[in-house]
């Protein structure tokens, strides 16, 4: 989406292979050869090849793929829980191959989180105790860590579960619980590793919209690892298309769908119902042209002459849809709010499936706003209807 | 002519075919110079260094008697108490307590209370000992593949040479009594906390572990704030078995002088007296159900939420 974002990780030539003398095979496999080839040649197993990528700061940098296609393999680099046969990892410039261990230990306390897929809780602590482990074991005090886990803990809804074990608690809350940890530890950057693959599907789809409402508010840069094009498209500002090892595509949301690179993808995308899998925020114009005004006076000395009509604003928020044709003929005098449209705002978040019945009932653009109910873009019915249409 | 078939068979494979019948093994004067030659290298070896060697386990003796000393000098209602004590504070299980108190009533009833107290001081130490040895090496070996490929063979060599062989080096190392006995029995005993240890470090979940190292925790963190903890069931398990063993020993290490039940049970043997060793022998068994109820039921309470799920 926002194209002018700074770099934040680059990854460049990455090669992974596992076996007894992965150097001794790596020029053959930078040559091309088949991942069965290798492995019936020489019994190496080709993780990833030739992995370029680049993420922005503040997006959600998806990598999407089957199993077997590496993408656990690869989002345990950016962190050094593997390293790499062949390649660089940059990191805020900084080439993260050549740290040393204990500035590879400062780096990990500082920079990244990581939520696992089958949660990674330590089961001898409880719940407070394991959302303030990253802090704790930097060295903070305890008086000084415990505040802060609490109200992460609340954040992310569980609070009063403090003293809990997490063999008390349910998988969406132990999920939580994860989430809390790395969010905790106020690292820039949060991997997470399959984080929702383990949930049923409704307290999945419970903690998609809770984590892009978190994002919202955190704008933290989210490497989020996933088999389900549904998720990826869900979250995703950006996705990486994981296949053997390779990268096939990286792409927006819609790129993905609407513009696959292979058979591959379009496989894949084919199976998709849009309308669920996509959110308004895959479709929607940036945009905050709105007009505040809390009387037909105010609007219409405002009202911006080359639109035909616009969101209206006041200190409370979004309050309807003001027409040209009205701010010319309405009395001065007539309360505003009577002569707005009802046209209901939408949120980032939202699914299309929710939104499209909305959209049908207006011949308006629909406002998206966010939690603190400002405006961030507009949602074109035409755009809509192009994203819905099959390929 | 039924002869000839023999008599090829002797010309063609030489003379003599006694190597058929019986194993060709080495001479006897041979084998003799041998056993003479390593027994005479360990006499001179135990000679030079015996004195040392009983120099550095002298702080253990002194330890052992002061231990012995203590369980039998003080008042047996104040021992009796302590112990009672201790076990309500591992296990919080009234019944296990009555139990205990029962069991070493009815010991000090049939006058083996003093026997009882020195059995208990030696199993007491060699526990110690051999937790804080075997949890150390159970760790090493947990830690390199390289470190468990050459332990194990020697734990297994432990555990099932008979202890009668090395309680003969030991004895001529160091005499016998206390240390040799302690020695014998934490040979014996070892084995299963190391193993385990091993294990249990072993299946410690990798994921909570990776998570551990993923936000940055160092080797020391990790061992002393994941994988013991996680590993402690296991090792529960390991130091309880150690203490079984350990009381199995205790009438072989009463052969070189270790003064306890296993004595008593010793003399029954050569002088057939049978009630005298059933009753010492009931009186191990209920020191070895004590350990072992007491143990299992503190590592319960003590692992309760690690239970159910494990995340895993």
């Amino acid at each position: 989406m926002d194209n002018n974002r700074e770099t934040l990780i680059e990854i460049e030539g990455l090669y992974q292979i596992f076996g007894e003398e992965p150097n001794d095979v790596l020029p053959q496999v930078k040559a091309g050869a088949s991942k069965e080839d290798v492995l019936a040649e020489t019994g190496h197993t080709v993780g990833l090849r030739d992995i370029n990528l680049t993420i922005k700061r503040g997006e959600i940098f998806v990598i999407m793929g089957l199993s077997g296609s590496g993408k656990s393999t690869l989002i345990r680099h950016f962190n050094r829980l593997i390293d790499p046969t062949a390649g660089k990892i940059k990191v805020d410039g900084e080439n993260i191959m050549a740290l040393s261990p204990k500035e590879l230990i400062t780096f990990r306390r500082h920079k990244m989180a990581m939520v696992f897929q089958h949660f990674g809780l330590m089961p001898h602590r409880n719940v407070v105790d394991n959302v303030g482990y990253g802090l704790s074991i930097k060295g903070e005090k305890k008086t000084d860590w415990v505040p802060k886990a609490t109200q992460w803990l609340d954040t992310v809804g569980l609070a009063g579960y403090e003293e809990q074990y997490p063999s008390q608690l349910s998988g969406g809350q132990q999920q939580r619980v994860g989430l809390a940890r790395a969010l905790c530890t106020d690292a820039e950057i949060l991997l997470m590793d399959e984080a929702f693959s383990a949930l049923d599907p409704l307290i999945r789809s419970e903690m998609q919209e809770q984590l892009i409402e978190l994002q919202e508010n955190l704008q933290k840069t989210i490497i989020f690892i996933t088999h389900d094009l549904d998720e990826a498209l869900r979250l995703g500002d950006r996705i990486a298309v994981l296949k053997d090892g390779k990268l096939v595509q990286i792409g927006t949301p819609v790129d993905i769908m609407l513009r696959p690179a292979d058979d591959y993808v379009k496989a894949f995308a084919s199976d998709v119902n849009r309308a669920r899998a996509l959110s308004v925020q895959t479709v929607m114009t940036p945009s905050t042209e709105k007009l505040d005004a809390n009387t037909v006076k105010e609007a219409k000395a405002n009202f911006p002459q080359d639109k035909e009509y616009v969101f209206v604003f006041n200190n409370e928020g979004y309050q309807g849809v003001l027409t040209k044709e009205q701010a010319t003929t309405l009395d001065d005098e007539s309360p505003l709010k009577d002569a707005l449209h009802p046209v209901p705002s939408v949120r980032k978040a939202n699914l299309l499936q929710k939104v499209i019945p909305l959209s049908l009932n207006t011949r308006f653009d629909l406002p998206v706003v966010n939690k603190a109910g400002e405006l961030t873009g507009r949602l074109e019915a035409r755009k809509l209807a192009d994203v819905l249409s099959p390929s | 002519m039924a002869r000839y078939p023999a008599l090829l068979f002797e010309t063609l494979f030489m003379i003599d075919s006694s190597w058929l019948t019986e194993f060709p093994d080495m001479s006897r004067r041979d084998l003799l110079a041998i056993r003479q030659t390593l027994d005479s290298a360990y006499r001179t070896f135990s000679r030079a260094y015996g004195q040392s060697i009983e120099d550095f386990f002298n702080p253990l003796l002194h330890f052992l008697i002061w231990f012995e000393d203590l369980l039998i000098q003080t008042p047996w209602w104040i021992v009796l108490a302590a112990i009672v004590g201790l076990v309500y504070a591992a296990t919080r299980s009234w019944r296990l307590c009555l139990g205990v108190l029962a069991s070493f009533l009815a010991i000090g009833y049939f006058g083996m209370w003093e026997d009882t107290m020195r059995t208990l001081s030696i199993i007491t130490v060699c526990t110690i000992l051999s937790i804080c040895i075997g949890i150390p090496i159970g760790i090493l070996m947990a830690g390199s593949d390289r470190a468990r490929s050459i332990i194990t063979p020697l734990l297994d060599i432990m555990q099932t040479m008979p202890a009668f062989v090395y309680l003969i080096p030991v004895v001529m190392l160091l005499g016998i009594g206390k240390i040799p006995g302690v020695i014998a029995v934490v040979i014996y005993a070892i084995p299963p906390v190391i193993r385990l240890t091993n294990l249990g470090i072993r299946l410690v979940n990798k994921e909570t572990l990776e998570a551990a190292t993923a936000y940055g925790a160092t080797a020391t963190q990790r061992l002393f704030g994941v994988q013991i903890p996680l590993a402690m069931p296991t090792i529960m398990a390991g130091i309880n078995q150690t203490i079984m063993m350990a009381l199995a020993m205790v009438v072989v290490a009463s052969m070189i002088g270790v003064k306890g039940l296993g004595q008593p049970v010793l003399k029954s043997i050569t002088n057939q007296y049978f009630t005298l060793g059933l009753l010492n022998g009931l009186a191990i068994v209920a020191l070895a159900i004590i350990f072992d109820r007491v143990s299992q039921t503190y590592a319960k309470r003590a692992q309760r939420h690690m239970e159910g799920n494990d995340n895993g």
